[in-house]
């Protein structure tokens, strides 16, 4: 566990939805290594956040360091050049298309003009295996015939298919049940103590403190804390979600700590 | 069975298991269109025995191509779960500048060919910019432009005039018939072409370990191509002339064979193909994959308008002639009913160059049929209406089949 520099980081990010505002100058950190639980009560930010990150939605205002540098991300391809990949809350696979096509979806491999599948598929089964995946029959088979666990398989090996630096995860337990949890969170530690900078989304605090190193709050829109996962109790992560604050964490009039 | 133990070879049953599988699960592929072939060559045969004469199946090949090229574009609209209602008018108007060019301006038959093509491809480019950057719906859109290329039809036809097309270049695509020993080489070449593909296929994936089609399924499926080819050669190769020789393949087999090979490989073997899926599948998917749904869509409404540009050509060939009902009437009706009735859905991301063949076969065996029973115009739109109702219920009812079983 270090406490070096973030491999990614956002200072005062806004965000508006025509006159609605999401986001109000919030900062964020993400380290190698280290699993960061973002939470917040529905509606506080979280996927808007992730879609700022990932280049889904552009942020009106703010500052987006990778590595030490600012960066522009303007769009889903210059997240994923950088190296950061994110496991959407509706995960975004395509049902029509099997395993290794939605995990190769816009960065197919080709040999000429021509796409290479047996490579792809080579890839694919290596990057799963790699996650000890062992409940897919086949890799050609249409991702609408998969299990809910087996698909939230597919949308992290799709993202950990691409030696990335960041991999974000916006809710990925809310609809398994408790063995496919465990197995995600599992997959989540792993993906962290490989040297991944991981962001977990969860409503779960149990799921939260059990593979977490930092938690970041999110408060309707502001980012109330972001503290070590060591230095906090459940009940006041909690009380960060509901009210913003907890003793000396927290916003004090609409501003962070 | 997990991926790591899976065995390098799927064995036979296994695939005729996953088959029945996929039809109990609502995936039904080919199947209702060669279903629907079988049954109306039989009734049809068994009623009118002319039929299944060598004259007649020649006649509804050419009869077919044109709904099989209009269908095989729309295909790429279909893809995408949007719809080109003007494609058989956008036929028409191009048909149109193929005769004005050549007929009243003299141009030779390459020349206007092009700007028979091109023109297509404006229109689509039009349409899909509309859809794609404007937003409006591709059914208004192309509402709008079936009823007014209706008026460039006739404006550009002067009110109504027919022109006559007597290139003979032009003329022999859907009147004139290969040599038979051309026939045979271009079935040879099918087949061989095809046995070379599947074989270097098989071969690349089992020197890397991976799951393979097993010999016996690619040797019935090459020996199957190759019954189904050579028994239609042989048929077509038969002499069918009444006071002269007239024997061969119709031009069109080969025009129809190399577009469905070019738009096959696009589709299957492609990064723009596998985009075009993963945008009917889920359109919000593919723009978080990077890819520019935009570009995806407008190209789609190019492809489609320029195979109406070729469709109309063919029907210019098939008419000697070019009228204010080239590509009017039923021509959209029986090329979107092709694309269905070929398997391809109506919700998008489903869908294969193939259907456009079956399905144009199937439309153009009830025009065809029900004329030989003396059946007049009204009947037959009556009972084409209704078959493409049935493949749209069926294709909804496979989709909600689909749902409930998990697949697709
Ligand atoms: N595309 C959008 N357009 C307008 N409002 C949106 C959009 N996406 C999210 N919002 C609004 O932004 C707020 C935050 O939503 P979201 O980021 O999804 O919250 P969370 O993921 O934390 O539950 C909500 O009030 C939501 O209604
Ligand atoms: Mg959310």
């Amino acid at each position: 566990m270090s406490s070096q520099a973030p491999v990614l980081e956002l200072r005062g990010i806004d965000k508006s939805f025509g006159p609605v505002q999401v986001l109000h100058n919030v900062a964020f950190s993400a380290y190698a290594g280290e699993v960061t639980a973002l939470v917040g009560d529905n509606g506080a930010g979280k996927s808007t956040l992730v879609k700022c990150i990932g280049g889904i939605h552009p942020y009106d205002s703010g500052e987006y360091y990778f590595e030490g540098n600012r960066v522009q991300v303007n769009s889903p391809r210059d997240a994923a050049a950088l190296g950061v990949e994110i496991v959407y809350q509706d995960l975004a696979l395509c049902d029509n298309l099997d395993i290794v096509q939605n995990m190769f979806l816009g960065r197919e491999r080709k040999s000429g003009l021509v796409l290479d599948e047996a490579t792809m598929e080579e890839m694919a089964a290596k990057t799963l295996a790699g996650l000890s995946v062992r409940t897919v029959k086949s890799l050609r088979q249409h991702v609408s015939s998969l299990s809910g666990g087996q698909r939230q398989t597919v949308a992290i090996a799709k993202a950990v298919l691409w030696n990335s630096k960041v991999v974000i995860l916006d809710e990925p337990t809310a609809a398994l049940g408790v063995a496919q949890t465990a197995q995600v969170l599992e997959l989540v530690r792993q993906l962290a103590d490989k040297g991944l900078a991981v962001v977990l989304i969860s409503h779960n605090m149990n799921d939260v403190f059990a593979v977490s190193d930092r938690i970041a709050a999110l408060y309707l829109g502001r980012m109330a804390a972001q503290v070590k996962a060591s230095e906090v109790t459940h009940s006041q992560v909690v009380e960060l979600i509901t009210s913003g604050r907890s003793g000396e964490l927290g916003l004090k009039n609409g501003a962070a700590t | 069975m997990s991926t790591q133990t899976l065995p390098p070879k799927t064995e036979a049953p296994v695939i005729v298991r996953e088959y029945v599988d996929r039809v109990r699960g609502g995936d039904l592929g080919a199947l209702p269109a060669v279903l629907g072939l079988v049954v109306l060559t039989v009734v049809f045969s068994a009623f009118q025995p002319i039929f299944f004469s060598p004259g007649n199946f020649a006649n509804l090949l050419t009869q077919g191509a044109v709904y099989v090229v209009i269908a095989m574009g729309l295909i790429f609209v279909l893809l995408l779960g949007e719809i080109d209602l003007s494609a058989g008018f956008t036929s028409g108007v191009c048909a149109a500048v193929l005769a004005i060019t050549l007929t009243n301006m003299g141009w030779p038959w390459y020349a206007s060919v092009v700007a028979a093509m091109i023109t297509g491809a404006v229109i689509g480019l039009v349409l899909g910019t509309l859809v794609a950057k404007i937003g409006i719906p591709s059914f208004v859109v192309t509402l709008a432009a079936f009823i007014a290329f209706q008026g460039v039809v006739l404006l550009l036809l002067k009110q109504g005039t027919n022109i006559s097309v007597r290139d003979p270049t032009i003329v022999a695509i859907a009147n004139r018939n290969l040599p038979p020993w051309l026939g045979w080489l271009m079935a040879a070449v099918t087949v061989a072409g095809y046995a070379a593909v599947q074989l270097a296929q098989a071969r690349n994936r089992a020197r890397r370990g991976l799951p393979t089609t097993p010999p016996l399924l690619l040797a019935a499926r090459v020996g199957g191509l190759a019954l189904v080819v050579g028994l239609v050669v042989y048929v077509l190769n038969l002499d069918r002339g009444r006071a002269v020789v007239l024997q061969g393949v119709p031009i069109v087999v080969p025009v129809i064979l190399v577009l469905f090979l070019i738009w096959t490989f696009v589709l299957r073997r492609t990064a723009f193909g596998r985009h075009i899926y993963a945008v009917g599948g889920n359109a919000e998917a593919a723009r978080r994959a990077g890819i520019s749904v935009d570009r995806i869509k407008i190209a789609c409404f190019v492809i489609c308008s320029f195979m109406a540009s070729i469709g109309g050509i063919i029907a210019a060939s098939r008419a000697n002639s070019v009228d204010p009902n080239t590509g009017g009437s039923n021509v959209l009706l029986f090329a979107v009913g092709a694309a269905v009735i070929g398997g391809t859905s109506l919700f998008g991301g489903k869908g294969r160059a193939l259907d456009a063949i079956l399905g144009g076969a199937v439309v153009a065996m009830i025009e065809n049929g029900m004329g030989l029973l003396g059946y007049g115009a009204g009947q037959k739109l009556v009972v084409t209406g209704l078959v493409l109702l049935l493949a749209a219920s069926v294709d909804a009812l496979s989709r909600k089949r689909a749902a409930a079983t998990g697949h697709r």
